[in-house]
Parts: C-alpha cells; sequence; structure tokens
C-alpha cells in the first residue's frame, strides 16, 4: 500500500479478531509514532477506510476494519500529566487503564468506571462509553471524560468537551464505536481514596427473585455492586447467585499489617492460557460442575477485606482466558431492559437454562441513569451478560434473546455484539439517526469503517 | 460480512442456477437478510432461479457468465463486487458430460476440461484477488468424489474435478491469514438436474443434503468436507485398494 506514504516498517498486514476470537479479517495495521502519523494515515485513507484500535478487547468486530487500515494506538502511550489538586488525568489514547491505575494510586486517585478487565485502554473506553460495577451510583466512563482530542476525517485535531461548542461530536464520539474520528489524548476526572482494597459484603442467594430483590435495597450505599448468576441449573434455584458490593475500604478498616502500604497495587497474573483448548471443553458437566463450585465459594460475609484483583477483576489473574473457549470462539451477550421489566430478566435465564448452550460467567448489574451520549448502552435498568461458545444453535437462541430484549424496550452492547442484525440494532436505539446526523456532518465520505459497521449498517 | 455465528449477508453464486448453489442461498437467507448474486448463462432459468430467491425474501442480482469464456472473467468478478462486500462465493458450475463420448472425442474432452477447470481456475484466482483486498470472505468449490481416484466409468469428468480439487487445496494454503477461508467440497452421487436420468450410486444425495454440509462448513470455518461425512472413509478405502481389485468393483 505505497498510497499510504507511511515508512514501510509501519505497515504491516495482520490478521484482527476480537476477544471472542469469531470473525477474523486482515487489515493494514499503522503503528504511529505520534499524532502525525495519525492524521496522515486518515488523510490517506482508501476505500475500505481507517479504524483505531486498543487492546482488542472487545468481544465481536468492532476493533477490526477487513481490507482497510488499522491504527494500533497502543504505541501511544503516554500519561502527559497527573494533576493531584483537581484530581484529573491526561494521558493519550492508548494507555490502558491497567497502566493508569498503577500510576494513580501512589496519588491516592481512583478511576471512577472500572470495566470486567483492566486490559483496555483510554480511547476504547471512550468508543464504548464503558460502564462496570459502579454505574449505579458513578454512571459510565463518559461521565467523568472532562476533554478529549480527536483527529477527524479532514485531518484536523479537535479538543472536544462535554458542553463546548463541538459538544454534539463529544458525545457522538463516547459509544460512538470509533466511528466519528480518532481519539489521541484524554483528560479525565478522578475520585480519591485512601487505600487500594475494599470492603466487599457477599450474599449468597439461592433464587433470582431473591438475588433481584436484594441487589435492589441499599444498592446506593455501595460503590461497586453485582452479581453472578447461576445459569445451568434448572429447577427451583434457577438464577441462583452471589451478590458482591463494596466500598473502598478506608485506612482504618484496613487490617494493620496493610496499613503500611495501603495504596499498594495488588493484582498479580498467574498464568496466560495457552492455545491447545479444544472445542467443546464448556459442557453441560462442566458447566454445572463450575457454577455448582462458584456458588458454594462464597458464602454470605460481610466486612471482608478484599484487593483489586480479588473483587474487581478476578479474570484478569488468567492472561488470555478466551482461549479457554476454543478455537471456534464464543460470544458475549449483554443486554439492558428497563426497570419495570424484570420479567424479562426471568424470561432470558429460563429461555438459557432450558437451552442447551452453556455460560458459566454470568452478571447481574442494575445500572443507573443513562448520559447524553446518543449511542451509550447504559439506560436504567437490569443488565444482563452471558458468555457462549460458538456452536450450531446459537443463532438461534439469541435470536429469540434479541425479540425478548427488544420488545421488553431494552438494548444490545456494541461493544459485546457479533451476531445481531442491522434492523434489530437499530430498533434497540432509538437515538441512532441522531447520531447517524453528526457522524455524516464530520466525516462525510465515511473515512472511519469497522467490521461492526459494515455488518450493522451504523 | 459473516457473524459470529457463520451468517453471512451477501453470497455470489457462480453457476446461478446449481440446485446445490440455490439451496445453499436459501439455507443462508433463512437466518438473515441475504444479498444474492447470480452469475450465470442469461435465460429463463436463471431469472426463474431469480424470482424464487426474491419470494425468500432475498435481493438478487443476476449477473451473466459464460464459464467457457475464461477471457471475460476478470470483469465479470469485478461486475460482482461492485456493489459491496462478498462474504461467501460459492463455485458451483460444472457439466459432466458423456463418459464414452468425453474420451474419444476431441471436442467434448475439450469442453469438459474447459468448463469444469479452466473455467473454475480463472474465476478462483480472480475472486481470490477481490477476496484479499477485501480481507475477509469465504470461497467455497465444488470438488467430487470422483477427484479421488479416477474411475473407468467418468474419468474424464473426475479429472478435471481433480485439476480443480488441487487448485482450491492449494489456495487454502495460499490465502491463509489474509482473512479469507477457502472450502474443498467432496459430494458423492447428487440427485440434481446434472445427473437426471443416471441411476443413483450407493450413499447418494440431495441437493438439500449437500448444502446443509456446504452451509455448515462455512459456518465452522472447515476447509474440506465430505457429502455425506461418512464418504470421506469409503473413498479411503477405495483409493487404497489395489487395482485389479478396484476395476472389478460395479462403480
Amino acid at each position: 500500500m505505497d498510497t499510504l506514504g507511511l515508512v514501510e516498517r509501519a505497515l504491516e498486514q495482520r490478521l484482527l479478531h476480537g476477544w471472542g476470537r469469531t470473525s477474523p479479517s486482515s487489515a493494514w495495521v499503522v503503528t504511529p509514532r505520534g499524532d502525525q502519523d495519525v492524521v496522515d494515515a486518515i488523510r490517506a485513507a482508501g476505500e475500505r477506510g481507517v479504524l483505531a484500535r486498543g487492546l482488542g478487547r472487545s468481544y465481536g468486530d468492532p476493533a477490526q476494519n477487513s481490507g482497510g487500515v488499522v491504527i494500533d494506538m497502543t504505541a501511544l502511550d503516554r500519561i502527559h500529566d497527573i494533576d493531584d489538586e483537581h484530581a484529573t488525568v491526561t494521558a493519550d489514547a492508548g494507555v490502558s487503564l491497567d497502566t493508569l491505575m498503577r500510576v494513580l494510586l501512589p496519588h491516592g486517585l481512583w478511576l471512577p468506571v472500572l470495566p470486567g478487565t483492566r486490559q483496555v485502554t483510554v480511547g476504547g473506553a471512550i468508543g464504548s462509553d464503558i460502564h462496570g460495577k459502579a454505574h449505579h451510583v458513578a454512571g459510565s466512563f463518559g461521565n467523568h471524560v472532562r476533554s478529549f482530542d480527536l483527529a477527524t476525517a479532514d485531518g484536523e485535531i479537535r479538543t472536544l468537551t462535554p458542553d463546548g461548542p463541538d459538544a454534539e461530536l463529544f458525545w457522538a464520539t463516547l459509544g460512538g464505536m470509533g466511528l466519528t474520528g480518532i481519539v489521541l489524548r484524554a483528560t479525565l476526572d478522578l475520585d480519591r481514596v485512601e487505600s487500594a482494597y475494599f470492603v466487599v459484603d457477599t450474599e449468597q442467594i439461592d433464587t433470582l427473585d431473591d438475588l433481584m430483590a436484594r441487589q435492589s435495597v441499599d444498592d446506593e450505599k455501595y460503590v461497586e455492586s453485582v452479581s453472578w448468576f447461576d445459569a445451568v441449573t434448572t429447577g427451583k434455584h434457577l438464577g441462583r447467585g452471589i451478590l458482591t458490593r463494596a466500598n473502598h475500604a478506608t485506612l482504618d478498616q484496613l487490617p494493620a499489617k496493610r496499613r503500611s502500604d495501603p495504596l499498594k497495587f495488588d493484582a498479580p497474573q498467574l498464568l496466560t492460557m495457552p492455545d491447545v483448548f479444544p472445542p467443546g471443553m464448556l459442557n453441560k458437566l462442566t458447566g454445572r460442575a463450575f457454577s455448582e463450585l462458584w456458588y458454594r465459594k462464597s458464602p454470605t460475609k460481610l466486612g471482608a477485606v478484599q484487593n483489586i484483583t480479588q473483587f474487581l477483576h478476578p479474570l484478569d489473574m488468567f492472561g488470555e482466558w478466551n482461549r479457554v473457549y476454543g478455537p471456534r470462539g464464543f460470544l458475549q451477550y449483554q443486554f439492558v431492559v428497563p426497570f419495570g421489566a424484570e420479567d424479562a430478566i426471568h424470561e432470558s435465564v429460563r429461555m438459557i437454562a432450558h437451552s442447551g448452550h452453556v455460560s458459566g460467567l454470568n452478571v447481574l448489574k442494575r445500572f443507573g441513569a443513562a448520559n447524553r451520549a446518543p449511542l451509550s448502552f447504559p439506560t436504567p435498568g437490569w443488565t444482563l451478560t452471558c458468555d457462549f461458545p460458538v456452536k450450531p444453535g446459537l443463532h438461534e437462541l439469541c435470536d429469540r434473546l434479541d425479540d425478548l430484549v427488544l420488545s421488553a424496550g431494552g438494548r444490545l452492547y456494541l461493544a459485546k455484539e457479533s451476531r445481531t442484525s442491522a434492523d434489530v440494532l437499530h430498533r434497540m436505539y432509538p437515538r441512532i439517526d441522531e447520531w447517524r446526523k453528526t457522524r455524516a456532518a464530520v466525516d462525510p465520505a465515511g473515512v472511519f469503517r469497522s467490521d461492526l459497521s459494515r455488518r450493522l449498517a451504523l | 460480512m459473516i457473524d459470529a455465528v457463520g451468517n453471512p449477508q451477501s453470497l455470489l453464486l457462480f453457476g446461478g442456477t446449481s440446485d446445490i448453489g440455490l439451496a445453499v442461498a436459501a439455507r443462508f437467507a433463512a437466518a438473515r437478510p441475504l444479498r444474492v448474486i447470480l452469475a450465470g448463462r442469461p435465460g429463463t432459468r436463471l431469472t426463474e432461479a431469480a424470482d424464487r430467491l426474491r419470494k425468500s425474501g432475498c435481493t438478487v442480482t443476476e449477473l451473466p457468465f459464460d464459464a467457457r469464456q475464461p477471457a471475460t472473467h476478470d470483469e465479470v468478478v469485478a461486475k460482482a463486487f461492485a456493489d459491496g462486500d462478498v462474504d461467501v462465493t460459492l463455485v458451483a458450475f460444472g457439466v459432466l458430460g458423456d463418459q464414452e463420448t468425453a474420451w474419444t472425442d476431441v471436442n467434448a474432452a475439450r469442453e469438459l476440461a474447459e468448463v469444469n477447470y479452466v473455467g473454475a481456475v480463472t474465476v478462483g484466482v480472480c475472486v481470490a484477488e477481490r477476496l484479499r483486498q477485501q480481507g475477509h470472505g469465504a470461497l467455497v468449490a465444488l470438488s467430487s468424489v470422483a477427484a479421488e481416484r479416477p474411475r473407468r466409468s467418468n474419468f474424464v469428468y473426475g479429472s478435471t474435478k481433480a485439476g480443480l480439487d488441487s487448485f482450491y487445496t492449494g489456495l487454502t494454503e495460499a490465502l491463509r491469514g489474509s482473512g479469507v477461508r477457502v472450502t474443498v467440497v467432496r459430494p458423492g452421487f447428487v440427485r440434481t438436474r446434472m445427473t437426471e436420468g443416471l441411476s443413483a450410486a450407493p450413499l447418494s444425495q440431495t441437493a438439500e443434503q449437500v448444502a446443509t454440509v456446504i452451509v455448515d462448513a462455512v459456518r465452522t470455518g472447515r476447509e474440506q468436507v465430505w457429502a455425506p461425512a461418512p464418504m470421506r472413509w469409503v473413498m479411503s478405502v477405495l483409493r487404497h485398494l489395489p487395482r485389479p481389485v478396484f476395476r472389478k468393483l460395479p462403480i
């Protein structure tokens, strides 16, 4: 691709896939050395367009641009400024939240929104407007973005703020899946913490009804709140689960031995999974055993002190854990339905448990208020997440779940999406036309493209 | 784009009236809205096939294509890709010919070789180039069990399919890492328009059964499939039989 006018070594054809390892496609990957390389790549875009990619943790195809150019933003990874007084940080889009946390903790500063893994970039967090276990009180990532620099299709770099003259573009970029431009760096608002530990209340609850009822009480008293539930065991324990809720531990809540180094980043990675797992590792039998163990290992216990990995990111202990699902990969199905549509949650859990498809890692959480971004996923209500290895019949199950979600007034999360139809997705996001208008104004030729945008006609 | 569970959004069918090809289109269309490009000889058969697919909800384009004119294939393929990405391409054209004429009549032999082998190779080269640029896609070629071991009863046809089979098997490797997956399908006897009037061989299949095998192969990314699957083991045995024994078999 000599049309790009970039140095030869910076361009490489690579097969890319999402975290679910489904639908790989190849693209020309650019490793930028600075803003100018990003702008050059945008200006030289061919007919298959340009896309930014971070750590590739979205499950489906949002960070792929088959046949086009993909800019590896992890090459731009400088932290520019940490402002202790105002509790803000300015960092390049390619900096991971893992790095940010490690750097910020000694300052007693904390990212208010952390997803289920720390291995995502700032740019990706903005593009997907990610959320975490704190959504019911803190909202999504976009609620804490003070400003960011966006390289747009015309080759300009604009600084955007939530309420500035380009506010529309700011909010269209949050959750905009990288299709409005390329975020170069961002300034984020931070929380202050006294320690890197959590005081965790764990409750083992043996029916779905009780699990949801318990989670609906006092949720706002905790900064983090989430349930795991059992989607394998049928019968009266269908949907039994573990509710874990926590607050940041203050200094005097820590055991004496941890008080000397309260801000220690305690997050080990135990092992990296080898790529040797055959398909079908997760089946009815192993699924049942896993669910039983997972349920039994967490008896009700209040006030336990846990570290970041134990409480927030247990899966980060295992590198490349997606390999366990085998070569055909897996998909994550995540939706939200409004409060009042609790029946849809019950029905979906029943459908999944009786489907023959096995999901071990299931999450149920209450979302708080939505923000102003037209494509932001979280809306007030219940969000449910399941992981399914790809196998015959999964298409039919997911289509039935789509119908259920749609009729309950809910929606799917684009960062997880990998198989729905364009029609269904558009009906789930009533403000999509507003977003498209903003996008068309800033990128009339459609320079920013992804496999996701092709598949779902975004 | 082909989604995570293997549903494509577009299908290019070379051999636009092929019973197997049309059955594949119908199966994919049952899962998701499908845009189909039917490349074949213009005529009522092609138009009827297009109409049937439209009735089942597909968006269909008819594209004039003559397997006997390899020089035109580049242009035909360019037109096929002009309206957007092609997720699945199925090379399903071919002629069976009359075996006794085929090995004694030079024109009949040439026709078989040109359609089944030369045409399949030129289409394969042109499509592979487009798919490489597009960075994704599935390319499926219909070979035959006849490609596995020449038999007295249909070796001219078998030789063309053996050539096609080798070409697409090699292409599978050449395109590895490009985002493009190639699948070689080896059906046994299929009861279609092409085999009308012939008596069915053991393990014979319908076009619909072969289509199911093809759809499954695209969804799982398999590179070589047999229809029906046990044919693999049957042919594996036949292939290793000594000639004096093989010769005496009624096949």
